[in-house]
C-alpha cells in the first residue's frame, strides 16, 4: 500500500479548470453537507470559496468544539542535534551552511528536559537534522530513556526510518511521529532537495505509513506552505491524512500547517501564503476531517496564533527554541528557522484561559511497566 | 419517592452522569456538580497529572462524587487493563469504565476487545462499566462475565445526534438484567429523558454539557430531564394509539 497511488491518481488533475468552473452554488453545497468528500474539500480550497471564509469558519469552529471541546493541547519541541546531510534549500540546518554543529550529550538532554518539564509540559517533540551518523537510532533511544523520566508523551521529528527502527523507538517509549513531506508535487520536490537522502521522494512519502504500521499512536504530517501552490499542496496533505486515517484506524492522525520562515541562506519562497490563505487551509481541512488534530507552531505571530485558536487548531507549541539546547545552553544564534511567537508556557496558558480555552499539558499516560501493577 | 440505582455497593440517586473531557476550564466542575446534584463523574486517566497540583483534574472533582475513571486511549484489551490498574494504583478507586477504541474516524468502541478487558477486570475485583456498541450477544457475554452495568452508545461520541440506536438499546433494556446506561451521542436533555422513559437506568453526557454556552445550567437541565424520564418510566407510560377511539363504536351493536 502507498499513498503514492492516490497521489498519482490526482497529480495531473487540472486544478485550475476545476476551480474556474465553480459557482457560488457549488461552494454552498459543499458547505451544507454533513460529511464532505475529497472534491468538496477541493471546492473549499478554491479561490471562490475564499469569499465564504466567515461561513466556513463558523462551521469549523462548531465542529472543533464538538469534537475537541474548548481545550488546547500544548507541547514544545526540543532540538537534540543539528547535524544534517541534506541540502534542503529552505532550511538553516542544510549541510551547505557552514557553522558550528552541535549535538546534546545525554547529560545535556537531562538538563534541558528538566528545565522544560518545570514549565508543566508533559508532551515533548524531539528533533534532529537528518544524520543517521551523528544521531543514530541508538542515540535517539538513549535520549528517549532520559526523557521518559520527565515527560508522558514523546514524539519524534527526525529523519525517515525503516519500520524496524520505528518499532525500536516505539518499544523505547516514543508514541508520536511527525514527518513533513514538505512538498507533495514530485517535480518541485526534486530541485528543493538537491542532495542527500531526502532526495528520495517515495521513501519520504511512505514514512508516515511505516510509522502507523510500527504502532505509533499519533502521526502528524504536513506540507511546508510556500514551496508550491498552497491550494494544491493543502489538497494533497488532506488526501494523505484521510488515506492514513482510513487505513490505520487506530492511529491518531494530525496535520501541521507550517509556512516558510526566515532562515540561514535567505531562501525566499516562490508562493506567497498570506494569513487568509492559511486560514482557508485550516478551515477546509477541519470540514473535511472533523476529528483530525491540527497543529500550529510558533512560526506564526502571537496575534495570528491567538485568533487561530478558535478556528480549528487543537495543538500548539509553547515556550519554543529551535536551537539545539536552546532552553538552557548558551545561544549560538542558529535555530532551524526564526520563530515568531516568543511567548513562554505561562503566557500561552494565560492567553488560552483568557479566550475560554483550557490548556492541556498532559493527554497521555505511558503504559509500559504498568502491566505488573 | 426513594428510587436508587445500585451499582456495585454504591447507591446513586442522581441518574445523570457526566464527564470532564471538554470543558474550557476544569474549575467549573465543582459548581456544575454542586448545582445539578451529579454524583458520578467520569475522567480519562490519561489526563490525570498526579505530579502537578494545579493541573490535576482530580482536584476539581468534589469529594462526595463517585469517580468513574475511564480507559480512553486504550486500543486493545491489554491496554485497557493496564490503564485500569494504573487508575486503581493512583487512588481512583475500583470503578472503571472500559473504553477501547481502535477507530479514530468515528470513535466506535471495539466490543470484542472490550469484552476481553471486562472479563479480566471483573476477576481483579473492579466494578466494571463497559462502553459498547449496543449488541445483545456482547451484552449477554458481559453480563455473564460479571460487569456492573452496560453502557451502550446512543450515537457516536461527540456527535450530539441523540438516540440513534434506540431499538438496539431497547432490546438491551429488555433482555439484560443489569443497569443499562446510555452513553455518548446524547445531545439534548429531551433525548436523555427519552432514554430514561424507555427504561434506561442512567444517562452519561459530556460533550452536550461541556460545549454548551452555559455548562452549569445545561448539566442542571440534563439532571432534571433524566429525573423526569425516570419518573415517567416508573409511573408507567400510557399506551400509544395510532387511531382515535370512537366514543360510539361501530360494532357496539354486536354485544
Ligand atoms: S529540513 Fe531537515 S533534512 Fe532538510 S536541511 Fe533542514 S534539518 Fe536537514
Amino acid at each position: 500500500m502507498s499513498f503514492y497511488h492516490t497521489y498519482e491518481r490526482m497529480k495531473d488533475f487540472d486544478f485550475k479548470i476545476y476551480w474556474d468552473g465553480l459557482g457560488d452554488a457549488d461552494i454552498q453545497r459543499a458547505l451544507s453537507k454533513t460529511t464532505i468528500n475529497e472534491m468538496d474539500y477541493l471546492t473549499l480550497l478554491s479561490p471562490r470559496a475564499s469569499n465564504y471564509l466567515e461561513k466556513i469558519a463558523q462551521k469549523a469552529h462548531r465542529l472543533t468544539i464538538q469534537h475537541f471541546g474548548r481545550t488546547m493541547q500544548l507541547f514544545t519541541p526540543m532540538y537534540l542535534s543539528n547535524f544534517c546531510s541534506n541540502h534542503c534549500v529552505y532550511c538553516s540546518f542544510s549541510a551547505r551552511h557552514n557553522y558550528m554543529r552541535k549535538k546534546l550529550t545525554l547529560e545535556q538532554v537531562d538538563v534541558e528536559a528538566k528545565y522544560i518539564a518545570a514549565t508543566g509540559l508533559k508532551h515533548i517533540l524531539i528533533l534532529t537534522g537528518e544524520s543517521p551518523k551523528h544521531s543514530p537510532v541508538s542515540y535517539i533511544e538513549d535520549c528517549v530513556k532520559v526523557l521518559k523520566r520527565h515527560f508522558d508523551s514523546i514524539s519524534i521529528e527526525i529523519y525517515p526510518m525503516e519500520m524496524e527502527d520505528y518499532n525500536r523507538l516505539v518499544d523505547a517509549g516514543v508514541d508520536g511521529l511527525t514527518v513533513f513531506q514538505e512538498v507533495y508535487n514530485e517535480e518541485t520536490y526534486q530541485p528543493l532537495h538537491p542532495r542527500g537522502p531526502k532526495k528520495n521522494y517515495r521513501f519520504r512519502l511512505d514514512t508516515p505509513e511505516r510509522g502507523c504500521r510500527a504502532g505509533m499512536r499519533n502521526v502528524n504530517i504536513g506540507a511546508l506552505l510556500g514551496l508550491e501552490n498552497w491550494r494544491q499542496e493543502a489538497f494533497f496533505t488532506g488526501l494523505h491524512a484521510d488515506y492514513l486515517q482510513d487505513n490505520y484506524l487506530d492511529t491518531e492522525i494530525s496535520v501541521s500547517i507550517p509556512r516558510i520562515r526566515p532562515n540561514v541562506g535567505g531562501f525566499t519562497p516562490k508562493y506567497d501564503v498570506q494569513d487568509r490563505h492559511l486560514v482557508q487551509v485550516i478551515l477546509a481541512l477541519r470540514l473535511f476531517m472533523p476529528r483530525c488534530g491540527i497543529t500550529l507552531s510558533t512560526r506564526e505571530s502571537p496575534d495570528l496564533r491567538d485568533n487561530l485558536v478558535q478556528l480549528g487548531i487543537t495543538k500548539m507549541s509553547a515556550g519554543v527554541s529551535t536551537e539545539v539546547g536552546g532552553h538552557t545552553e548558551d545561544s549560538s544564534g542558529t535555530g532551524q528557522f526564526e520563530i515568531s511567537d516568543q511567548r513562554s508556557v505561562p503566557e500561552i496558558k494565560e492567553m488560552l484561559l483568557g479566550k475560554g480555552y483550557q490548556p492541556v499539558c498532559k493527554n497521555w499516560e505511558p503504559l509500559d511497566g504498568a502491566a505488573g501493577w | 419517592m426513594t428510587d436508587k440505582l445500585k451499582i456495585g455497593e454504591q447507591e446513586i440517586t442522581n441518574r445523570f452522569f457526566t464527564g470532564t473531557g471538554k470543558h474550557s476550564n476544569d474549575s467549573i466542575i465543582p459548581q456544575l456538580v454542586h448545582e445539578s446534584g451529579i454524583e458520578v463523574v467520569t475522567v480519562a486517566l490519561r489526563r490525570v497529572d498526579l505530579t502537578s497540583p494545579e493541573e490535576n483534574i482530580l482536584h476539581h472533582i468534589p469529594k462526595g462524587c463517585i469517580l468513574l475513571p475511564n480507559t480512553s486511549g486504550a486500543r486493545n484489551a491489554e491496554e485497557a487493563v493496564r490503564i485500569a490498574r494504573l487508575a486503581r494504583a493512583c487512588g481512583c478507586g475500583d470503578w472503571i469504565k472500559i473504553e477501547v477504541i481502535r477507530d479514530n474516524k468515528y470513535l466506535l468502541p471495539d466490543n470484542y476487545e472490550t469484552a476481553k478487558a471486562a472479563e479480566m477486570l471483573v476477576k481483579e475485583g473492579f466494578v466494571v462499566l463497559p462502553y459498547v456498541s449496543p449488541d445483545l450477544m456482547v451484552a449477554k457475554d458481559l453480563e455473564n462475565a460479571g460487569v456492573a452495568a452496560v453502557m451502550p452508545l446512543g450515537a457516536p461520541i461527540g456527535t450530539n445526534r441523540g438516540l440513534q440506536t434506540k431499538e438496539m438499546v431497547r432490546i438491551l433494556i429488555d433482555e439484560i438484567n443489569l443497569p443499562i446506561i446510555v452513553d455518548a451521542g446524547i445531545g439534548r436533555p429531551s433525548e436523555a429523558a427519552e432514554a430514561m422513559e424507555m427504561g434506561a437506568a442512567a444517562v452519561l453526557a459530556n460533550t452536550a454539557v461541556a460545549t454548551a454556552l452555559d455548562p452549569v445550567n445545561m448539566a442542571k437541565a440534563f439532571s432534571m430531564a433524566v429525573d423526569a424520564g425516570r419518573r415517567a418510566y416508573l409511573s408507567g407510560l400510557g399506551p400509544i394509539k395510532t387511531e382515535a377511539e370512537a366514543s360510539s363504536p361501530l360494532t357496539g351493536f354486536l354485544s
